[in-house]
């Protein structure tokens, strides 16, 4: 049996933004995708929700401060 | 036959003939309780009419709301369903007003293309209920956009410094030392300023790694089940449940079983035999008393008897590498396992834990697990933990920023000179950190430049520093300017 990571606790909900999502995004805030926090491709939750490098990642956070939060990462290759 | 049912009745809608008629054989809370069989029976088609009248259409069957609508009585069925929502029951009104109190505090913030947090909007649909505000509701919102409004964070404030300054202070009156028993006897846990240091730092293995591991089904609730779990996740040595003994004279070694203990971790004699038969260049031989274990023929000497005997008593016969006791505790309801040592990935897969409720306090076994953003929530939750547990009250927004600035590049990087301190852009900033002449001398020879855009180049420079109203600068579009008609 394997267990499914995106349930645990510690784990916030992760979704794949569209394409037109995530343009909408950096234009609302001006940004490049570089400019977003990063996610590694070979991070778990990544797998497991089959997200390819350069997509955003849309990361809904539960917070003790304000309920919930919303915060983006890009999926990218490690930089060394 | 009573007066006061057949008015209510009829102030729910009800025609005055047939509430007469009910009223003759009910009042209004058996009525209430009656099934719809029993009432079919009696009223025949003028059921329906009264259990809507009731608030009771759940209670009316699927297929007699279907063959309505398909008997080309829509029209009446239209007519005397807005008469029963007009007169729908109390109850599940407020139900919904409730529901309804969020969406209008949601709508009225994105009329305003305002934002408030969801806990915000909670507190106020909370609050306005409870004192009756409800008329006043746009009213409140508004001053509570305000008020939020000016509790945020300005552009440009210095959150990085304040945060340090949070941490840091009550840091300084951390006890240096600690190693408290935590919840429970026997398992002793790094805290105070070392674990803070090494949760900051990002080290890759904790000093005291443990676990806490739930149980779900049978497992949570049984005890011997419990039990079961933690002798599977127990690693057992062999030396914990056999004597060892080295026999000079006849060059060999006794393993005599301890039958007890091998009965508490519920290990039998075969599995003992079988652990053994894994060691290379050895003679087993089964005995009455235990198992004895010869060196190979020829290599008989002392030196060969001593590495067999270390060898023997560190076999592991049973349990997950790393973990050193498991300890089963009673919390309400349920048994949790509390383990000292460590092995995320492999407690996960053992039968009866609870997947999405063990944590353990090594953030890169979490790291690999769960990913990112788990890793953030556990050094959010260890870095808190740790000041609340000495008594510092640290607001969790400066731990939560710490934690994002550790976990920005999608790995873990520590706070200092391997990590975030020592990979700044700027070559200033860096030499005014730590270790100068290198980062100057190696700066010199790749010919990297600085944009002079942080605090500490700027401050060493001698320039007003990019902060507060230093970062706000004006300028006038000439080139509008131009284009703009002046009104006389």
């Amino acid at each position: 049996m394997k267990m499914d990571i995106l349930k645990h606790e510690l784990v916030p909900h992760h979704e794949i933004l569209t394409e037109e999502e995530a343009e909408k995004l950096l234009k609302t805030y001006n940004l490049r995708k570089e400019q977003l926090p990063r996610i590694l491709v070979d991070d778990p939750v990544v797998k497991a929700i089959k997200a390819k490098e350069g997509d955003i990642i849309k990361i809904v956070r539960r917070s003790p401060t304000a309920g919930e939060s919303v915060m983006y990462r890009v999926v990218s290759r490690e930089i060394i | 036959m009573s007066k006061s049912t057949e008015n209510a009745l009829i102030k729910r809608g009800l025609s005055k003939k047939l509430a007469e008629k009910i009223a003759s054989s009910y009042t209004l809370s058996e009525l209430e309780k009656t099934s719809y069989k029993k009432l079919e029976k009696e009223f025949g088609k003028d059921v329906i009419k009264i259990m809507k009248a009731l608030g009771r259409e759940d209670d009316i069957p699927k297929e007699k709301v279907k063959k309505k609508a398909t008997k080309k009585e829509a029209k009446k069925a239209e007519k005397e369903e807005k008469k029963g929502e007009k007169k729908k029951p109390k109850p599940k009104k407020k139900a919904e007003r409730e529901m309804d109190l969020k969406q209008r505090i949601q709508k009225i913030l994105n009329e305003r293309k305002e934002y408030l947090p969801p806990v915000v909007v909670d507190e106020i649909a909370e609050k306005v209920k409870k004192r009756n505000l409800v008329d006043k509701l746009e009213r409140v919102v508004e001053r509570a956009i305000e008020e939020y409004n000016r509790n945020l964070m300005d552009p440009y404030e210095a959150c990085g410094m304040v945060a340090a300054q949070s941490i840091g202070e009550p840091g300084t009156q951390m006890t240096m030392r600690t190693f408290h028993y935590a919840g429970v006897a026997e398992i002793n846990v790094t805290l105070g300023l070392p674990r803070l240091i090494e949760i900051v730092d990002a080290r890759k293995v904790p000093s005291t790694p443990m676990m806490t591991v739930h149980l779900e089904g049978v497992y949570k609730v049984n005890r011997e089940k419990a039990k079961e779990v933690a002798n599977k996740i127990e690693m057992t040595r062999l030396i914990n449940i056999a004597e060892v003994y080295t026999d000079i004279n006849n060059m060999k070694v006794m393993v005599k079983p301890n039958e007890k203990a091998m009965e508490k971790k519920d290990i039998g004699r075969d599995d003992l035999l079988k652990a053994i038969k894994k060691l290379s260049k050895v003679r087993i031989k089964e005995v009455e008393e235990g198992i004895e274990i010869m060196p190979e023929e020829g290599n008989e000497n002392y030196r060969e008897l001593r590495r067999i005997s270390e060898d023997v008593k560190n076999i592991k016969i049973k349990g997950i590498d790393g973990i050193r006791r498991a300890i089963i505790r009673r919390e309400g309801e349920e048994y949790v396992i509390y383990t000292e040592g460590s092995n995320f990935k492999e407690v996960l897969k053992v039968e009866g834990v609870d997947t999405s409720r063990t944590i353990t306090n090594d953030i890169q076994a979490i790291y690999e697990v769960l990913g990112i953003e788990a890793a953030r929530n556990a050094i959010i939750n260890e870095a808190h933990n740790t000041l609340q547990e000495q008594g510092l009250n640290v607001d969790i927004r400066h731990i939560m920023l710490v934690a994002d600035l550790m976990t920005s590049t999608g790995t873990i990087r520590p706070i200092g000179r391997q990590g975030v301190s020592g990979e700044k852009s700027s070559v200033i900033a860096r030499a005014a950190f730590e270790i100068t002449v290198d980062h100057l001398l190696g700066a010199s020879r790749r010919g990297e430049g600085d944009d002079l855009k942080g605090v500490a180049e700027n401050i060493i420079v001698g320039q007003p520093i990019k902060l507060g109203t230093g970062s706000v600068e004006l300028a006038i579009d000439v080139k509008k300017l131009s284009k703009m008609k002046v009104k006389k």
